[in-house]
């Protein structure tokens, strides 16, 4: 009944599929889009962190400590654009988020 | 080493079952409880793999941070949540699809895997009786790493102006005091002296 560090990573893969899932899932919704890639950065950062501690190596520590440093603007940044986007359109919708044409 | 296992299936059961209803939940406020449920569990599983420092700094900065920040955005905004929720079974199937791929690679993935012999830490972690956690992880990332927590530190500053350069806006018909102008006031530009002659008064 030992934990393995494949347990970890069967977790943190659940935890990205998830996340991948929730994108899929809610298409026209700006805001779970960015939960969902919240849940897939935390994924990450459970990744590295359990690599780190099996191969008793800090290195993985830092950079999972940069991913979340990283997280933080995204998200950051991402409501802010959301929230400029709704003071301008009065909605949040991805698809009528077409003005640029791309 | 059974409690171990014991708190281990706890946090990961608990993490997977509220992140599976981030996705599923109808309400977006629930859907952001349901996400700090997930990341208090997920700095469980920091702390069993004995990384206390960024299970705290995951409580403390993220959920006490980012997500209410998240929990603020969504209560801010008058939206009809419903009506963004239309196309959720059509998703579904292309969805599943894709999850279920994605899923069945990492599997087969950590299953082949194995770590190559004769591999070297780069920054080898001290064992937990000589040293902390956090004592360890500062002296690596304050010496060897100081580039990379300055970059860290200018991506955060540059995050922050440009939030508050995106929300911030000015409105036309609003008065403001500008202290500038206030204190640059002189008699002669405040103050003027007339002479009224007796009995006609100023028209």
């Amino acid at each position: 009944m030992t934990i393995s560090l494949s347990h970890y990573l069967t977790v943190a893969a659940i935890l990205f599929t998830l996340g991948i899932f929730g994108i899929f899932l809610n298409r026209k919704n700006v805001i779970v889009i960015l939960m969902s890639v919240e849940l897939m950065l935390l994924a990450v950062n459970l990744n590295l962190v359990a690599f780190s501690a099996f191969h008793g190596d800090l290195v993985g520590q830092v950079f999972a400590l940069i991913v979340l440093t990283v997280a933080a603007a995204e998200a950051a940044i991402g409501l802010a654009i959301i929230v400029v986007y709704f003071r301008n359109r009065g909605t949040i919708d991805v698809a009528e988020i077409d003005l640029l044409k791309g | 080493m059974m409690l171990f296992a014991l708190f281990f299936y706890l946090f990961a059961g608990i993490c997977v079952a509220s992140a599976f209803m981030v996705i599923a939940v109808k309400n977006p406020v629930h859907a952001v409880l349901f996400l700090i449920l997930a990341f208090f569990n997920a700095a469980g599983l920091f702390v069993l793999l004995g990384a206390e420092f960024l299970a705290m700094i995951l409580i403390v900065v993220y959920v006490g941070a980012v997500l209410v920040l998240f929990l603020f955005v969504v209560m801010m905004l008058d939206v009809d949540f419903a009506e963004l929720r239309a196309g959720f079974l059509k998703y579904l199937p292309i969805g599943a699809t894709i999850g279920i791929v994605l899923l069945i690679e990492l599997v087969l993935v950590l299953a082949a895997w194995v770590t190559a012999p004769g591999i070297v830490a780069l920054a080898p972690a001290p064992s937990a009786s000589q040293m902390s956690n956090t004592v360890a992880l500062g002296q690596i990332l304050y010496t060897k790493y100081v580039y990379l927590f300055e970059a860290a530190g200018l991506i955060l500053l540059v995050a922050m102006i440009g939030a508050i350069v995106l929300t911030l806006q000015h409105k036309r018909d609003v008065k403001r005091q500008s202290v500038p102008r206030q204190v640059a006031r002189t008699r002669e530009r405040a103050v003027e002296v007339v002479e009224v002659e007796t009995g006609r008064g100023l028209s």
